[in-house]
């Protein structure tokens, strides 16, 4: 064995699961994961944990898993994330716990997160759950929303003894976990709905079908359903769309509502009534995991599909594991172009789409170099199905219908980066509400933090 | 699970259910909607609220068979429950809402309801009633036998006037030709209220534009959360993309683009026309839908 290189990891064949829904990545073996985890330097100065927006005490919990101590891993992992068979699967490892591994320096970094996973599917397979409080407090705390943030918040509060109801406007609990993350990703019923289970098994409860701003408002839990604190973990709100002609044909969507109708909905099973485009010939705009997530969504309902992205291959903000899976299932990349017009056939559906080339100009604000039109690089494609995955601007629900709670220029909602304070007493927020959209961990370090200032301010009150 | 309480058949196709939502219940207004899904594989189906009773905390909702889910969502009878029901979505009414009530009893009201859009008008009309506003409803459909809530609309409208288009009751012809005849007899009105199949709503606005009387709509296109996250049911209107669900459902008639939410509104024809085959046939179907596979 090399131990320079990572231990790798089976996966399904490319093209096996480029018809499929069932999970790319299938996991270590017991005996692969002891392997993987004996790569572990096991530093004092752990850079590994400072990656880490929950600070996992990763060093500790593979330790364990070098001498097949498994449930002694989950349990270090589980004091510091509720959802580590989520996290092992969608966490951008490689720009945070495995970015920082000094095993990275010389060859490849540990593979934190796979390694993570195994334990977390480990714990589920052998019925090991996290341990509930011993002794409730009475005090009652109301969480908007059921993904990533608001889950990590309420199983955080709750294993503090905290009577915590979590209010979810879908049917189902999981939010983005849920309508956004496809099932070969992240499965369902295997992975989401038993993490759910495990909060819910530290005594949290979740009301479905319940749209905090319209069904009952926040000063309302507050002020007549007795709830003493609340967390808004609402996610990201609106999909955004480009402005340019013949967006409003039919044919074309928004990656949310491709996705939603794909995994929440799951029309991708037959026995379901959703209806969903399959399409042909499916141009995804944006280089985002969303982006990736719809592409290989439409993929595997059997279309041709090219991602067309204005940067560069290096600025693609998806997970490399995901450009790469993409790639290797037949995905094409049509990189510095930018759609200018979709084109519309006489009953208003989608026939192709105007693009034009770009180049790399000067960096921007974030950074990265901006794109510019290459003049006269215009040219035609052919599609029938266009889906926008640009990102989306904030929800009005909740901050059009609180009183005192503050939102900026972009209107966010405004809090305080390491508690999640809002300008309204009692009431903080945290994850793509606050952030605009971002990830499934950044989101989990903001329940995790707004859970010990609700402590705080709790016990201080 | 939420209850079905009294379930009625109302007319040809439209069928009447009391379902218990209390959260619902306690904190909707009229022009607002529901989304109701069956069972586990249904989808989820937007419906105007047609009344409520905050005492026994239920919706009342009225639908039209059109579609698989919405047949089979016929087959529930008292004693069955929806698996959910979530709302109220969207913004209310703004003619019913008690921070406009002065403004709104100055206006000269009329109500146009088309085939199931008496539904939705109800309950804005009986608000108008309860806040001493008065407001002449036009309330039209195909034929007789499709007529339902008569009496009760009769109960709270100022004055009823009910079409059909084949003349088998009331005025013989199209709710807006009613009202064009009532304008030229005399009446005034400077508030129109159309609701309706999108096709009837374009042609009222295009009646109530000509007698210069702003109108309000509610559009009632593909939904799929119903809470600002999808963007399936964006519609132009002026010259801004609006999203139905948390910009509306209601937006001034004479601004939207009719055409091309119609059009959009026909984007999963197909697949809910073989959802709807499968339904009808079962296990007899073998091919000629063209995309089973039976037939090759």
């Amino acid at each position: 064995m090399d131990v320079m290189k990572k231990v790798p990891v089976t996966e399904q064949e490319p093209k096996v699961r480029a018809t499929n829904f069932e999970e790319v990545c299938l996991g270590y073996t017991k005996e692969e994961a002891m392997e993987e985890a004996a790569r572990c330097l096991n530093c004092k100065n752990a850079q590994c944990m400072k990656g880490c927006p929950v600070s996992i005490d990763i060093p500790a919990f593979i330790a364990e898993v070098k001498e097949g101590n498994f449930e002694a891993a989950y349990q270090i992992i589980s004091k510091s994330s509720a959802l580590p068979a989520v996290c092992g699967r969608v966490c951008p490892q490689e720009s945070q716990c495995e970015g920082k591994c000094i095993r990275g320096i010389k060859g490849e970094a540990v593979s934190i997160g796979k390694l993570e996973r195994f334990v977390a599917d480990w714990a589920r397979e052998n019925g090991i759950k996290p341990a509930p409080a011993e002794k409730k407090n009475g005090h009652k705390v109301a969480v908007i929303g059921s993904g990533p943030s608001g889950l990590t918040c309420a199983g955080d509060l709750a294993k503090l003894g905290y009577d915590v109801t979590i209010f979810e406007a879908l049917h189902e609990a999981g939010g983005v976990l849920c309508y956004g993350i496809p099932e070969f990703r992240l499965p369902k019923q295997k992975v989401v709905a038993k993490e759910i289970e495990n909060v819910k098994s530290l005594g949290v409860k979740i009301e479905t079908n319940v749209v905090i701003g319209k069904s009952v408002t926040i000063d309302e839990l507050l002020e007549e359903e007795g709830f003493e604190a609340v967390f808004i973990g609402s996610g990201a709100g609106l999909p955004r769309f480009m402005g340019i002609p013949g967006e409003q044909a039919n044919g074309v969507f928004s990656a949310n509502e491709f996705l939603t109708r794909n995994n929440l909905m799951k029309a991708f099973k037959n026995e379901y009534d959703t209806p969903i485009r399959e399409g042909s010939k499916v141009v995804v705009v944006g280089g985002g995991n969303v982006a990736m997530d719809a592409a290989r969504t439409a993929l595997r309902l059997g279309a041709e599909v090219h991602i067309v992205y204005r940067r560069s291959e290096a600025e693609l903000p998806a997970r490399a594991e995901e450009v790469h899976h993409a790639k290797e299932e037949g995905i094409i990349f049509d990189l510095l172009q930018n759609p200018t017009e979709i084109l519309v056939d006489e009953n208003g559906w989608v026939k192709g789409i105007k693009i034009i080339r770009m180049e790399l100009g000067e960096p921007d604000a974030s950074g990265r170099r901006s794109p510019v039109e290459v003049p006269g690089s215009e040219y035609e494609m052919e599609a029938d199905t266009v889906i926008m995955s640009l990102g989306t601007s904030p929800n009005p629900l909740i901050s059009s219908t609180t009183k005192g709670l503050d939102i900026n220029r972009r209107k966010c909602i405004v809090a305080e980066e390491d508690t999640g304070k809002t300008s309204k007493e009692g009431v903080y927020a945290g994850g793509d509400a606050v952030t605009g959209a971002a990830t499934v961990i950044l989101a989990m370090g903001a329940g995790k933090n707004a859970a010990k200032a609700i402590d705080e301010y709790l016990q201080g009150k | 699970m939420y209850p079905i309480v009294r379930k009625e058949k109302l007319a040809d196709k439209i069928y009447l259910m009391d379902v218990e939502a209390p959260r619902v219940a306690k904190s909707c207004l009229p022009g607002q909607f529901i989304i109701i899904k069956m069972d586990e594989e249904g989808e989820r189906i937007p419906l105007t609220i047609c009344d409520y009773d905050r005492q026994k905390g239920t919706i009342t909702i009225v639908f039209q068979t059109v579609g698989a889910s919405t047949m089979r969502m016929a087959d529930l009878s008292e004693g069955d429950s929806f698996m959910d029901f979530v709302g109220p979505l969207g913004c209310p009414s703004e003619i019913c809402m008690e921070e406009n009530l002065e403004e709104t009893k100055k206006k000269k009201i009329v109500f146009i309801a088309g085939g199931v859009g008496t539904a939705p008008v109800y309950p804005q009309v009986k608000w108008l009633k309860e806040h001493g506003v008065d407001a002449d409803v036009i309330m039209g459909s195909r034929t007789k036998d499709l007529l339902f809530y008569v009496d009760e609309m009769k109960a709270v409208a100022a004055n009823l006037y009910v079409t059909t288009d084949d003349g088998s009751f009331g005025f013989h012809g199209v709710g807006t030709a009613q009202l064009e005849e009532l304008v030229n007899g005399g009446k005034v009105y400077d508030h129109c209220v159309a609701i309706g199949p999108m096709i009837m709503m374009k042609f009222a606005c295009i009646t109530t534009k000509k007698l210069n009387i702003p109108t309000v709509v509610s559009m009632n296109p593909i939904m799929v959360d119903g809470t600002g996250m999808c963007g399936a049911c964006r519609l132009v209107v002026g010259d801004e993309v609006k999203f139905a669900c948390v910009d509306g459902p209601e937006f001034d008639g004479h601004l939207v683009d009719f055409d091309q939410a119609m059009k959009r509104q026909q984007q999963y024809k197909t697949e809910e026309g073989r959802a709807m085959l499968k339904l009808q046939e079962g296990d007899t179907h073998h091919g000629g839908c063209g995309h089973c596979g039976g037939d090759k």
